[in-house]
C-alpha cells in the first residue's frame, strides 16, 4: 500500500482483505487518538456478529497455547479469527516484550487469521483503548471469531469481562491450596474454566477444589447470570479437551443471544472504549503540560478536593484550544 | 560511546517515538541465546519487541512483519543458511510492497558474505560481540530513516 492513503482509503483496501492495510489502520488506532476516533466513526455504525471470547488465567498457564489450538479449531470450520495477544509494557522503560505469538506462529501464514500484539501501554485494567477499539475493526472486517488473550495478572485484570462475550478462565494444577485466594479476584468472572495441563499428575486433586467451588456457586455465581458456569479439564499441548472447549464456549454464545446479552455486552465494551479514550485524552494532556513545565500544586487556601476540580477544568481547556 | 549517558539520551528519543521491532529466528537452527538478549535489550531501552520464536520461515516472518505492522526486522540465523534465507525474505518483503522496513542480520556470519548480504538488500549485518548498545543505536537510527522517507 502507497504511504499517504487517507483513513477511508486504508479501511476500504483492509476491508477487501489487504493485511498490510489492516496492520496500517491498528497503528493508526494505537497512534493517535483523533485519528482513531476517524476510524470508529467511519464503522460504528454497524455491527459485524463477531463472538468477542476473552481469555484470561495466570501467566504461565498456557493461554497463548490453548488459543493456537482453538484457531486449529475456528480455522477448519472455515472461519475467520483475529487474535488480541495483549502483553504488559515496563514500567521502568516503557518497553514491552510480546511473546504471546511465539505459540500461534504455525497459524501466521493462514489468509483466515490475524494476530496482533498489543502492548499494554500503562493502562490499569490491563485492556487498553486501542484493543478495545481493534475488536471494533475486527467485528466490522467480518471476523467470526475474534480472540482476545489478556495479560493475566489476576485480580486488575478484569476489563475483560466487560469487553467479550464469553470468558474463559484459564488455570493450572498445582495450585490446590491457593485456589481459596484465587476466588476473590479473576475467579469470580468466568462463563467457562479451564484446568489446562490436565495431563499433569495433581490435575484430579486440583480438579476436585474447582468442581466444589463451582458447586457452592462461589465461582461465578450461578443464578446471578442464569448460566452454570462450566469447568472443564484439556492439556493444550496434547490437544486434548479442545473440542468439548469449543462446545462450551458455542453452548454459552447460544445462551446469551437467547437472553439478549450478546448485544448488552457490546454497548457495555462501547461504553468502556469511550471511558479508556476519555482517561487517555486526559492523561496525555496533563503530561503534556507537565512536561512544559506546568507545576500541579495545592494551593494554601484550596481543598484537595478543588484543586482536583481545578486541574480537570485546566486540562478541559486546554484540549478545547486545540 | 555506549555509557550510561549515552544510553539515557538513546533512551529519551527512544521514548517519543514507539518503535516497533519483529525479532525474528529464521531458518532451522534452535540458537535462540542471541536473540533472545537482543531482543530483551531492544525491550529495556524502551521499544515494543515481538519475538516470533524459532525456525520461522521467510513467510511466517514477512506475515508477522505485516500484521504486526513493526519499523524494522532483526533476524537470527546460525545455521549458515544465511544466503538463501535472506535473499527469500527479502525478496518476499519486495512482492509484499513493504521493503522499506529496514531489515538487520545477527549470527554466525562470515565476514566475507557480508557484501553479498548487502547487495541481497540486507541494510546492517551485526557479528558475534557487537555491543548491545550499537545495536541500539543502529535501530534508533534506520527507523528515523525510514519514517523519514515514507513522510
Amino acid at each position: 500500500m502507497s504511504k499517504g492513503d487517507s483513513i477511508k482509503e486504508v479501511l476500504d483496501k483492509a476491508s477487501k482483505g489487504d493485511k498490510a492495510a489492516l496492520g496500517r489502520l491498528l497503528t493508526i488506532i494505537e497512534t493517535s487518538p483523533k485519528k482513531a476516533s476517524m476510524v470508529v466513526s467511519e464503522i460504528l455504525h454497524e455491527e459485524g456478529g463477531a463472538h468477542v471470547i476473552g481469555i484470561t488465567g495466570i501467566p504461565g498457564s498456557g493461554k497463548s497455547t490453548l488459543i493456537s489450538r482453538l484457531i486449529s479449531h475456528y480455522k477448519d470450520r472455515g472461519l475467520k479469527i483475529a487474535v488480541i495477544a495483549i502483553d504488559p509494557t515496563s514500567p521502568l522503560s516503557q518497553g514491552a516484550l510480546l511473546g504471546d505469538r511465539i505459540r500461534m506462529q504455525e497459524h501466521a501464514t493462514s489468509p483466515n487469521v490475524f494476530i496482533r500484539s498489543v502492548p499494554t501501554r500503562g493502562v490499569k485494567g490491563g485492556l487498553s483503548f486501542s484493543g478495545v477499539t481493534m475488536i471494533e475493526v475486527f467485528d466490522k472486517l467480518g471476523y467470526d471469531k475474534i480472540i482476545v488473550e489478556s495479560i493475566g495478572v489476576g485480580q486488575t485484570d478484569i476489563d475483560i469481562m466487560n469487553v467479550a462475550h464469553t470468558i474463559v478462565v484459564v488455570t493450572t494444577p498445582g495450585l490446590g491450596d491457593d485456589i481459596q485466594a484465587l476466588k476473590a479476584g479473576i475467579m469470580e468472572i468466568g462463563d467457562i474454566y479451564v484446568l489446562n495441563k490436565s495431563d499433569k499428575p495433581e490435575a484430579n486433586k486440583t480438579y476436585a477444589y474447582l468442581d466444589f467451588a463451582l458447586d457452592l456457586g462461589e465461582l461465578g455465581g450461578v443464578d446471578k447470570r442464569g448460566w452454570r458456569p462450566r469447568l472443564l479439564k484439556t492439556s493444550a499441548i496434547m490437544g486434548e479437551g479442545i473440542q468439548e472447549l469449543a462446545d462450551s464456549i458455542k453452548e454459552h454464545l447460544e445462551y446469551i443471544k437467547a437472553s439478549n446479552k450478546y448485544m448488552e455486552k457490546i454497548q457495555t465494551r462501547r461504553m468502556l472504549m469511550i471511558k479508556l479514550l476519555a482517561e487517555k485524552i486526559f492523561l496525555e494532556k496533563l503530561e503534556d503540560l507537565a512536561e512544559k513545565g506546568d507545576k500541579i500544586r495545592l494551593e494554601k487556601n484550596n481543598s484537595l478536593y478543588q484543586a482536583c476540580i481545578n486541574l480537570i477544568k485546566k486540562v478541559s481547556r486546554e484540549l478545547e484550544r486545540e | 560511546m555506549g555509557g550510561a549517558a549515552d544510553i539515557l539520551e538513546l533512551m529519551k528519543e527512544i521514548r517519543g517515538r514507539r518503535i516497533k521491532v519483529l525479532v525474528a529466528k529464521l531458518g532451522l537452527d534452535g540458537h535462540d541465546r542471541g536473540a533472545k538478549v537482543v531482543a530483551r535489550a531492544l525491550k529495556d531501552a524502551g521499544m515494543e519487541v515481538i519475538y516470533t520464536g524459532i525456525r520461522q520461515s521467510p513467510e511466517q516472518v514477512v506475515e508477522t512483519a505485516i500484521q504486526e505492522d513493526v519499523d524494522i526486522i532483526g533476524v537470527s540465523i546460525l545455521s549458515g543458511a544465511h544466503i538463501p534465507l535472506m535473499e527469500r525474505l527479502i525478496s518476499l518483503l519486495k512482492e509484499k510492497g513493504i521493503d522499506d522496513i529496514p531489515v538487520f542480520l545477527g549470527g554466525t556470519i562470515p565476514i566475507p558474505d557480508i557484501p553479498k548480504l548487502e547487495k541481497i538488500g540486507v541494510d546492517k549485518v551485526f557479528l558475534p560481540g557487537t555491543p548491545l548498545y550499537d545495536i541500539i543505536k543502529y535501530t534508533v537510527e534506520a527507523v528515523k530513516k525510514k519514517r523519514s522517507r515514507r513522510n
